[in-house]
């Protein structure tokens, strides 16, 4: 794995370089499987200060801490609004076979999923969907795309 | 929706001689030194009624032997304007030195002649020009619009005598056709012949629809659709358009196979975030739980005798291949390399597994055995993935995408066969960008 560590760094360094005045495109940090997106772009609201969605890291599925105070908005809001029901959309980045992809957006919802329940929301009023990689949100094929690729969001289904 | 299936009514050996051939190919190595061979166009009896001569079959059928065989990268067609000796006698007497002369080693010549009800018999025979003999010689019975499948069984004949393998020309490929802007694709299944003839869309592009299976033992195919929004893995019948939802499961199913038999469909199903591997029987409905754990289980491939499964699995940590038996017993990690390993799939000689690997960025088709040693990568590009084996395990059909620029055009996916050996690699071409390909078996059976 040393390869895909020096790998890392380097695409880091390079987004670094691009991005480096423009603040809400950060992308990546350096330290390993950390890559994942905590800019604004792409993001749309549930409500006011309710972020739709969250972002990971490549290959995993863990909740990051911006992940989590987002999906603790969202489950104050689902709270405040009991008779609105949610689809979490988990999605996966280009750079992977899709049947693992499509695996992993499921892990990803779910990741999500168990932490609106965890935070109070009924598990009946949340469905998990996902896509694998099939439906980015950037199309293009570039380290920033694919980390706002590699996502969950959460959609009002009523 | 309704698919054709066209039928051969009779194939008998006119001819089968036992006399040793001089000529043969070699095809356990990239071959950079293809066999010369000289395709005839073949002749047309004379009775025959005009609305059949105007089909121009005599050149047509010869044509498309002549593609095939090129494409499997192993022989070499001389021009046809070189020939001196006419195709009538050259099928019924060849001049052996005219054609050494133009120095070609193999000589295929025909004669197309009508049976009853415009039937038309399609007779072949192949020459060794070296030793000056005749290496066989067959007649196909079939109905004039059939003359492509008759072709692709005559290129199949001439394949297997001269390489000592099967062939694989008279087969189909399944794929997902792409077509609309990348972050919302519409995608339909296609169907075609493996030269890329006759595609055929079965279904609509109304939902998504991904990685469609051919059965090995009929015209089934399975895939995953998301039909109302709830990603499933059905059943269709492309004789007759009428399509099943594969188990009752209340969550995602995907990444469907058939068994060996066609019997049974393999599949991963994820739940509360874990993905196992399952199979379904097709006429029973019984389902059976292969793995049982927490990590990604998914991509899973029978060996041709139907006792073990390869599949994919992250429960080291990182995508990787493993095996077990078909009882879902003696699990077993065979990938080591440096990387990431997917779509592993069981070659239909038993030997091999072709598989997805992603390493430092870039993705490689390649293969190794079934123990995961002699790993061997065919092919290095920006995206390509999902590699499935034609019927007689020598080439593999895969897809490929290009990267797409930072206003998210270009990077379209398109279908490439190689040859085991690495070489040989070519683009089939296809009316839009396509996907997840799928080899059939042979259509005309062993």
């Amino acid at each position: 794995m040393l390869f895909k560590n020096l790998n890392k760094v380097a695409l880091a360094l390079v987004m670094t370089l691009f991005l480096g005045a423009c603040a809400t495109q950060q992308a990546t940090t350096t330290t390993k499987g950390d890559d994942a997106y905590t800019g604004t772009e792409t993001v749309k609201f549930l409500a006011d200060g309710v972020p739709d969605r969250v972002f990971f890291s490549t290959n995993k599925s863990e909740l990051t801490s911006a992940a989590t105070t987002t999906l603790g908005k969202q489950a104050t809001y689902l709270k405040a609004n009991p008779t609105l029901n949610v689809v979490l959309e988990g999605h996966a980045d280009e750079r992977g076979t899709r049947e693992y992809n499509l695996a992993l957006g499921e892990r990803r919802a779910t990741a999500a999923k168990n932490y609106l329940i965890s935070n109070g929301v009924a598990a009946n009023r949340i469905k998990v969907l996902s896509y694998g990689k099939e439906k980015p949100a950037n199309p293009a094929s570039n380290v920033l795309a694919w980390s706002q690729n590699r996502r969950t969001v959460t959609v009002k289904t009523n | 929706m309704k698919y054709k299936i066209f039928t051969i009514l009779a194939l008998f050996f006119i001819l089968s001689t036992k006399s040793f051939a001089l000529v043969s190919v070699d095809i356990t190595r990239g071959n950079l030194d293809p066999l010369p061979t000289a395709i005839s166009d073949f002749y047309l009896d004379s009775k025959l009624a005009d609305n059949i001569k105007n089909l121009k079959l005599e050149s047509k059928i010869p044509e498309l032997i002549q593609n095939n065989l090129s494409r499997s990268g192993l022989f070499f067609a001389l021009e046809k304007k070189s020939f001196i000796q006419r195709p009538e006698p050259a099928h019924n007497k060849p001049r052996f030195e005219d054609w050494a002369f133009i120095k070609t080693q193999v000589l295929v010549t025909g004669k197309i002649s009508l049976e009853k009800e415009g039937r038309l018999r399609v007779e072949f025979k192949l020459w060794d020009v070296v030793s000056a003999t005749e290496l066989s010689a067959l007649a196909f019975y079939t109905t004039p619009d059939n003359w492509r499948r008759v072709s692709h069984m005559i290129s199949d004949k001439i394949y297997e005598r001269l390489t000592g393998e099967k062939g694989y020309f008279d087969s189909r490929i399944i794929y997902v056709s792409e077509t609309g802007p990348k972050v919302d694709k519409k995608k339909r299944l296609a169907v075609m012949d493996q030269d890329g003839y006759g595609v055929k869309y079965l279904t609509l592009g109304n939902e998504l629809v991904l990685t469609p299976r051919f059965s090995p033992t009929s015209q089934q195919v399975t895939y995953m659709s998301y039909f109302k929004n709830l990603p499933r893995v059905y059943l269709l019948n492309i004789e007759t358009g009428i399509q099943d939802l594969v188990g009752d499961f209340p969550g995602m199913t995907f990444a469907p196979r058939f068994s060996p038999d066609g019997k049974k469909i393999i599949m991963s199903f994820a739940q509360e975030g874990n993905s196992d591997i399952y199979t379904m029987d097709i006429k029973t409905r019984v389902v059976e739980k292969l793995t049982d754990h927490p990590s990604i289980d998914t991509s899973p491939s029978y060996s041709p005798d139907g006792s073990y499964i390869t599949f994919n699995s992250d429960r080291s940590g990182f995508q990787q291949i493993y095996t077990m038996k078909s009882d879902g017993t003696n699990v077993k990690r065979i990938s080591f390399g440096e990387g990431l390993y997917g779509t592993p799939v069981w070659s239909p000689r038993g030997d091999l597994i072709a598989f997805t690997k992603l390493y430092r960025n870039k993705f490689y088709i390649g293969v190794m055995r079934s123990d995961g040693s002699g790993e061997r990568l065919l092919t290095e590009n920006y995206y390509q993935e999902a590699p499935s084996w034609a019927p007689n395990g020598r080439v593999l059909v895969f897809y490929r995408e290009t990267a797409s620029d930072s206003s998210g055009r270009g990077g379209g996916a398109k279908l490439w066969s190689i040859d085991l050996t690495g070489y040989n690699e070519r683009l089939i071409q296809t009316p839009t960008d396509a996907s997840d390909p799928s080899w059939s078996g042979l259509l005309s059976g062993k």
